[in-house]
């Protein structure tokens, strides 16, 4: 399968995956890449908030918050 | 010595201890807490260093040191990010320019750290890289070659522990080697320095020197770094703003065309800036970081499952909130009577030392009745900020606000919006400033606007006052769950509830736009340090008594004025000199005594209507007599706009002056149970108790807020707005509550 048609949604807890690339060139995108979200990054899901949205990930040993649709613009491939 | 020698600047990410190093460098008393955007204005402190190269005759130089918001990078999107390039740059009015940085770095998370860092070095000053939480680095199996860091960076590299104070003389020092080196080697230090964006691309340096060009001939000064986030942020980001209005069109097509060209040139922006960046990074870091590549599982991880549960997570909250206010009840009780005790004690010797008369008067009935029954409250506030220090502290708002994000995105805002509205509960002005970090500026404004609806610590002692008197003291669960406690927390989270409608329609009317996002670090779980904690409690108990020894202290006394003259006291006075004798002599006529009480009660209720609180009183009845108020109310609640706890004094006051003189002088809360209509009702009825508790939770009676919005929004329009909204809530929340309670319980 294209790794390029995953992504951090798709992630369940305790998943891992690598960020293919980071889809748009507005402030969120620039945010997203500052914040370490680069391409070659594992990055893992560790839970959800109690509604389902956001997620927290695990990125370069620290934890952030992305609602779902900012989730949905970071590409990823799945590890195992 | 007013002049300080140098201005060193404090950089970072959010949340790595700049606030804490800033305190153990200073000693001062900044702000500190776990979780992303405590501090969200720049802060000056004073540190006097041993020698100073350019003064070879002082032996100390005083240096200042500023405190900056947090950043995770110089393009700027936020209010309180701005703050930070603003001050680095020398655009903050107030700050010099900065002679040298302190960039500090969360040494467990050092490469996006380094980020910030990779920007800061290109500004061109001297920089000291510090790697904070350095306790922690071991704990969590991670190793930095602090050392190898510093060769690679060429900047000078020191390990701490702010909030252990470890590590701090290393600064110092470093901070003085810095200062003190020559500036021609300085200098050349500096250039020698490696930086990314030496590494940039060729047609990239071009691009920025063609900008360049045409901004020095249109007569622009900006600086390299400047035009380079001109390049790559978007026309949102702060370093837009410097632009003046005739030039913007014309560099929207510049920038187009740059960006264009760039990539087609194999350059995509932003992308390939933080790409650069963070190979630039791992350049410089290649095998001096070393991190687990298991993450060990930490407690604070199985907290978080817990914490953020699907549905024990907003049941935690609530119940956290719930017991919050119970224990207030519960655990004020002791310090309370003691400090009634007290005030007792101080308003008897006074009257034994000083006959019936003015002075007296304003003594016991202005000053303590007023001003003491305001002090009566401490114990409350304490206590609330003891748990509010705790919560701040230990990592847990930044997961409130992730629990929270959805149900705030169905009202149009953000979790982001949630910190700024949990610190609202403390006091709306940090608040309201708090709301900076949200770059949303639509989301920004709805959250100014509600911020002042959350039940603020000032409001605590008007419910406890109203609860402690009219709601009965029946207890649940063997002692642990009391009602007073249950309307208590009722009443504290009135104004959030009332805010979720308010936000809906202020999103939907006023500030429509697009949907917020919600991009945010979360913090570890820490246990709370106790110095911070305490020295929140301390910062909020001097707030206290500074307002209840200035605003509440002139108003009591003024309020007292308003109710002791015009009328002569002649009278009044020598039957209670005459009463007080008969009193103390051996063997008092009791029936005289009690016919003597009863004429001087008439005589000084008779006196208070006459006065000038008086007649107000009798202008402002048909305005608050739909909410069940009676005119010394309505006077109260008026003397109460600047400042919510003036109530209290100013109830103290009007009771103590117009009070039932009898044996021992009963406290407030009795006074107000007490308190008649002219027929014989009683004033204050469990209807008119609600109705003035549901008023303050509503009202915007607090002039620091309405100056704080106008100054974060630029306008006087939206605290008009503010005032008006909230006051008309307010009366018609009061009136409703009047009726419907009235209703049930005639
Ligand atoms: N374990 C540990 N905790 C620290 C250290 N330094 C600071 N902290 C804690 O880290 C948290 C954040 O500290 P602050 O000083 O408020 O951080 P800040 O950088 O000013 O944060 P913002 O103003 O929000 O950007 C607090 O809970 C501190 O007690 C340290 O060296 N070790
Ligand atoms: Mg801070």
């Amino acid at each position: 399968m294209s790794s390029s048609l995953w992504t951090l949604c798709d992630l369940k807890p305790g998943e891992r995956g690598r960020v293919v690339s980071v889809q748009g060139t507005d402030s969120l995108a620039a945010r997203l890449l500052e914040m370490g979200l680069l391409p070659g990054e594992e990055i893992e899901h560790i839970g959800t908030a109690p509604m389902g949205d956001p997620i927290e990930f695990s990125v370069y040993g620290y934890r952030i918050s992305l609602r779902r649709d900012e989730a949905g613009r970071v590409q990823i491939e799945k590890q195992r | 010595m007013s002049q300080a020698a140098a201005t060193i600047a404090l950089i970072g990410n959010p949340n790595t201890g700049k606030s804490s190093l800033f305190n153990a460098l200073c000693g001062g008393n900044a702000r500190v807490g776990n979780y992303p955007g405590v501090t969200v204005e720049h802060k000056t402190g004073r540190l006097l260093l041993p020698l100073d190269a350019r003064d070879p005759s002082s032996s100390t130089a005083l240096i200042e040191i500023v405190d900056l918001p947090g950043t995770y990078s110089l393009a700027a999107r936020s209010a309180d990010e701005a703050v930070s390039v603003d001050v680095l740059s020398g655009a903050m009015s107030g700050v010099r320019r900065p002679d040298a940085v302190i960039v500090i770095a969360d040494a467990t998370n050092m490469e996006r750290n380094l980020y910030l860092f990779s920007q800061v070095i290109e500004l061109g000053l001297p920089t000291l890289l510090v790697l904070n939480m350095w306790d922690r680095v071991s704990s969590l199996g991670i190793q930095v070659d602090a050392d190898g860091l510093s060769r690679q960076l060429g900047v000078p590299v020191v390990c701490t522990s702010a909030s252990k104070r470890q590590g701090i003389t290393e600064v110092r020092n470093s901070l003085v080697a810095l200062l003190q080196s020559d500036p021609g080697e300085r200098a050349s230090a500096i250039v020698s320095r490696p930086t990314a964006a030496s590494e940039f691309p060729e047609v990239f340096q071009r691009e920025t020197d063609l900008l360049l060009k045409w901004l020095v001939g249109s007569k622009v000064a900006m600086e390299r770094f400047q035009v380079q986030r001109l390049l790559i942020d978007t026309a949102e980001a702060h370093v837009h703003r410097s632009i003046p209005n005739h030039l913007t069109a014309e560099l929207a097509s510049r920038l187009t065309e740059a960006r264009g060209r760039l990539s087609s040139a194999g350059v995509p922006i932003p992308l390939f800036e933080t790409k650069a960046r963070y190979a630039w990074i791992k350049s410089k870091t290649a095998g001096l970081i070393e991190r687990p590549r298991q993450r060990p599982p930490t407690w604070s991880d199985t907290l978080d499952r817990w914490l953020t549960h699907r549905w024990f997570g907003l049941l935690f909250f609530v119940l956290l909130m719930f017991l919050i206010f119970q224990s207030i009840t519960l655990v004020a009780r002791w310090p309370m009577t003691w400090i009634e005790g007290f005030q007792g004690y101080v308003a008897a010797t006074i009257e034994s030392l000083i006959g019936p008369g003015p002075l007296r008067s304003l003594l016991v009935d202005g000053v303590i009745g007023g001003v003491g029954s305001v002090l009566m409250f401490l114990p409350q506030i304490a206590i609330l900020f003891l748990f509010i220090g705790i919560l701040e502290d230990c990592g847990y708002m930044s997961r409130a606000a992730f629990v929270m994000d959805k149900f705030m995105a169905s009202i149009g805002m953000s979790g982001k919006s949630f910190l700024p509205l949990m610190s609202s509960f403390a006091c709306a002005i940090p608040g309201i400033m708090a709301t900076r970090t949200i770059d949303n500026r639509k989301d920004r404004m709805v959250t100014i606007l509600v911020a002042p609806l959350m039940s603020c610590s000032a409001r605590l002692p008007v419910y406890i006052l109203m609860v402690a008197a009219f709601i009965p003291d029946i207890r649940y669960a063997s002692g642990w769950l009391s009602l007073q406690g249950i309307v208590l927390f009722a009443m504290q989270s009135l104004g959030a509830l009332i805010a979720i409608p308010v936000a809906w329609l202020l999103k939907r009317f006023l500030f429509r736009g697009e949907p917020s996002t919600f991009i945010m670090e979360l913090a570890s779980y820490r246990w709370p340090s106790w110095r911070v904690v305490f020295s929140r409690v301390w910062e909020r108990i001097q707030a206290f008594l500074v307002r209840a020894g200035t605003l509440i202290f002139i108003t009591s006394v003024l309020v007292w004025a308003a109710a002791y003259f015009p009328g002569d006291h002649a009278a009044v006075d020598t039957s209670t000199r005459e009463w007080e004798q008969l009193k103390s002599s051996t063997d008092p006529d009791q029936a005289e005594i009690v016919r003597m009480e009863k004429s001087i009660n008439l005589e000084k209720s008779r006196l208070i209507e006459q006065s000038f609180l008086g007649m107000a009183g009798r202008v402002i009845e048909p305005v608050v007599r739909p909410l069940g108020w009676d005119g010394k109310i309505g006077v109260a609640v008026l003397a109460s706009f600047p400042a919510r706890e003036v109530i209290i004094a100013t109830l103290g006051t009007i009771y103590a002056l117009g009070s039932d003189t009898d044996e021992n002088s009963s406290s407030l809360k009795e006074q107000l149970q007490a308190a008649q209509w002219p027929d014989g009702k009683p004033v204050f009825t469990l209807a008119t108790a609600f109705s003035i508790m549901v008023f303050f939770a509503l009202c915007a009676q607090c002039a620091s807020t309405l100056v704080t919005i106008q100054r974060e929004t630029n306008s006087w329009r939206w605290p008009i707005f503010s005032f008006v909204y909230m006051t008309s809530l307010a009366y018609v929340g009061a009136w409703l509550t009047y009726n419907l309670v009235s209703l049930w319980i005639p």
